[in-house]
């Protein structure tokens, strides 16, 4: 075999064959990975979750992680916002003409290896090649399907005054590991992703607490982007203490430098739960107890007041809103 | 007074002094973006007296940039093929017709860099690039600017040049003195200009204080402003002297003296300021973008109904201008106060009211 993806790989005859069995199959090892035009599964009794989502991410490879554990985690923690347990996922890779096949495996290993964590099987994939410079190396878009925790109806629109509002980790890790390792900026900081698959530390909380009102995954927008979407779905208040809010030092500094707000980093292992009050303590005590999730935290509260806002408590003491996201992130010059 | 602020309590003591403040109306103008920035980030206005009023003054660099030289940049990314590298907030900022960040969807290279070296570097790395960077700011990045110079002339590089629109501050405070009672000066500006100039700013009647950039320092700094105000004297107050010495940076002055050379400046909203403005000398004219590309006959166009200058200038509030909310809004900026999300005319789109009032209803 050839050691990059060449278009003959994407031809669909000897080649693509090749490149299947030699990375695909070899990893996506499960009863149902098949080699028919559709793989036919056993349906699950419960209500079903459906997900999709494309990634794009520049470079690839990542202090932490590459665009395949990405690839896995952003599906699987979708389906877990909506208590759904990850069951099957499909994967669609667009490649580059050109690109290395020992990476395109090291890709594909790690989606196994995320996928494995929390027992989703990848049951089917496509494969494309596009000529140089149509694709940006590689592009994948996974789906996933799975099933809803019985007892559990969790939306953005359920959040309600007096709940608690918690962040499973400190915010902004991964958003500052890729403006790092774009290099465009001749920082150096010891940042690393928080990406990470998010399914058990969920089905924990949601076992002993099924009444979580909200779960949502801070990814692009990052948390920030998160509580007003929230706000404004659920149309209540919130409250943030920005001392409470944890920040690894490492991401602090990089946001001073460039003059961003951590809040709206991207995250790829956060979650932000909107929990009744009295379970806000139960919820942060399990969730300190799973893997990924040990710095969860509570930062803040719903309020009946100031709907659609998100106010924030500063270190003066002041009261004031955090201003909503949006437009490109442009680090500021002063 | 500012040694009993720095106490244990200081913070709370300053708070409860510019709540407190019952003396006569005061206006304040800070004059320097990471001022403007950390003061709206911390809601220092929402613990003020109403007897306070806080002006946001020309010290933003991106706020004062001249549409003139957006279009002489983008004459450069679009006509002569150059690589622009800049800060990145400059990108959204609108010339005539448009911003570098539109004129990056029509083709032209437009690279974000954290500072003037990373340019250089990007022009050794790409030798057949003409790399140009956007030298604005004030005394604080001048002279890493000219740094940039000195080290691409060290490498040899003949693809590298500054497309300057360097200010200086004082130029800032002699041509905004009327619109404020009492300066925050800038720290950093004044860790490497040194106090001087806040003297002569005294000399003419002008007050004010030096300050740093927590919420804390700029609390501390607020409170000595107006306990000085009350006593009805023109005073200068340097309240971050652990940064901030009397004569300031020498290297730093030095190396700006050597490669650059007052010249007159357009500050967006204000107009042409006498001697406000830096270049390089003649000496480096390989390194000056307006002499190695001929942009002559570049002349901006600023939209005439926006009001950027006198928002400015705390002479009108945003939406009295008739562009606000509606040709200007913070996806399609006219003016560069709706640019960043602290500049006034954002501030204002985005809360209204609120961005000033009491946050509990």
């Amino acid at each position: 075999m050839t050691d990059v993806v060449t278009l003959a790989h994407g031809a669909g005859g000897k080649q693509t064959s090749e490149l299947i069995e030699k990375v695909f199959k070899k990893h996506f090892q499960n009863d149902f990975f098949t080699a028919d035009d559709a793989s036919v599964l056993p349906r699950p009794q419960g209500k079903i979750a459906m997900t999709t989502d494309g990634f794009i991410v520049s470079p690839q490879f990542f202090q932490g992680g590459n665009i395949g554990k990405l690839s896995i985690c952003g599906t699987v923690n979708d389906l877990s916002c909506m208590g759904a347990k990850p069951l099957y996922m499909t994967c669609a890779f667009q490649i580059e003409e050109g690109f290395p096949i020992d990476q395109l495996e090291e890709i594909v290993a790690s989606m196994e290896k995320t996928a494995a964590e929390v027992g989703v099987k990848l049951v089917a994939g496509d494969t494309k090649v596009a000529g140089r410079g149509q694709v940006d190396h590689v592009f994948i878009t996974t789906t996933g399907v799975g099933e809803i925790l019985d007892g559990v109806d969790t939306s953005g629109a359920y959040a309600k005054p007096g709940d608690a509002i918690i962040v499973t980790g400190d915010v902004g890790r991964h958003g500052a590991t890729i403006l790092l390792s774009r290099d465009d900026y001749g920082i150096e900081a010891d940042v690393t992703t928080d990406c990470a698959p998010l399914w058990n530390p969920v089905e924990a909380v949601l076992t002993a607490v099924p009444e979580v009102h909200v779960i949502r995954d801070a990814t692009r927008g990052g948390v920030g982007t998160v509580l007003y979407e929230i706000a404004h779905e659920s149309n209540v208040g919130i409250r943030l203490n920005s001392e409470d809010i944890p920040v690894n030092p490492g991401v602090r500094g990089v946001c001073g430098m460039l003059g961003l707000e951590p809040l709206y980093l991207a995250c790829e292992g956060r979650l932000v739960m909107f929990v009744p009050g009295e379970k806000a303590q139960e919820v942060i005590e399990i969730l300190r107890g799973q893997k990924y999730t040990e710095g969860a935290a509570i930062i803040g509260h719903v309020t009946e007041d100031m709907a659609g806002h998100v106010v924030m408590t500063t270190d003066i003491g002041a009261e004031t809103l955090l201003p909503e996201p949006g437009n490109e992130l442009l680090p500021r010059i002063c | 007074m500012a040694e009993d602020l720095k106490k244990e309590d200081g913070l709370a003591k300053a708070r409860r002094i510019l709540q407190n403040y019952d003396g006569p109306k005061v206006r304040i103008m800070e004059v320097c973006g990471t001022h403007t920035h950390e003061i709206f980030r911390q809601g220092v206005r929402r613990v003020l007296s109403p007897q306070i009023e806080m002006i946001s003054g020309p010290g933003c660099p991106v706020c004062v940039t001249a549409v003139t030289f957006i279009d002489e940049a983008i004459s450069l990314a679009l006509d002569h093929g150059c690589t622009i590298t800049t800060f990145g907030d400059l990108v959204r900022v609108p010339g005539t017709k448009k911003s570098l960040q539109i004129a990056r969807g029509e083709g032209a290279n437009v690279k974000v860099v954290y500072t003037p070296l990373d340019a250089v570097a990007y022009a050794k790395d790409h030798p057949q690039e003409e790399v140009v960077f956007l030298a604005v700011g004030f005394e604080t990045t001048t002279p890493s600017e000219c740094l940039a110079v000195e080290k691409a002339m060290e490498e040899g590089l003949t693809n590298f040049s500054l497309l300057t629109a360097n200010k200086t501050m004082p130029a800032a405070y002699e041509a905004m003195k009327d619109a404020t009672d009492l300066y925050l000066y800038p720290g950093h500006v004044h860790a490497i200009i040194g106090n001087k100039i806040c003297e002569d700013m005294l000399q003419e009647g002008v007050s004010g204080v030096v300050g740093g950039f927590t919420g804390k320092e700029i609390l501390t700094a607020l409170a000595v402003g107006v306990t000085e105000f009350q006593k009805g004297k023109p005073f200068f107050k340097n309240c971050y002297p652990r940064v901030v010495t009397g004569e300031g940076s020498p290297q730093a002055m030095e190396l700006v003296d050597k490669m650059m050379e007052p010249c007159d400046q357009e500050w967006r909203g204000i107009g042409l300021l006498k001697n406000s403005g830096m270049q390089l000398r003649g000496e480096y004219a390989a390194y000056d973008a307006r002499k190695k590309f001929d942009l002559s006959g570049i002349i901006g166009k600023p939209n005439p109904a926006c009001r950027c200058g006198q928002v400015l200038q705390g002479a009108i509030k945003p939406h009295e201008c008739p562009c606000f909310g509606t040709a200007c809004t913070p996806e399609h900026p006219v003016g560069a106060c709706m640019v960043s999300s602290e500049g006034a005319c954002s501030a204002w789109y985005l809360y209204g009211d609120l961005a000033n009032k009491p946050l509990n209803k």
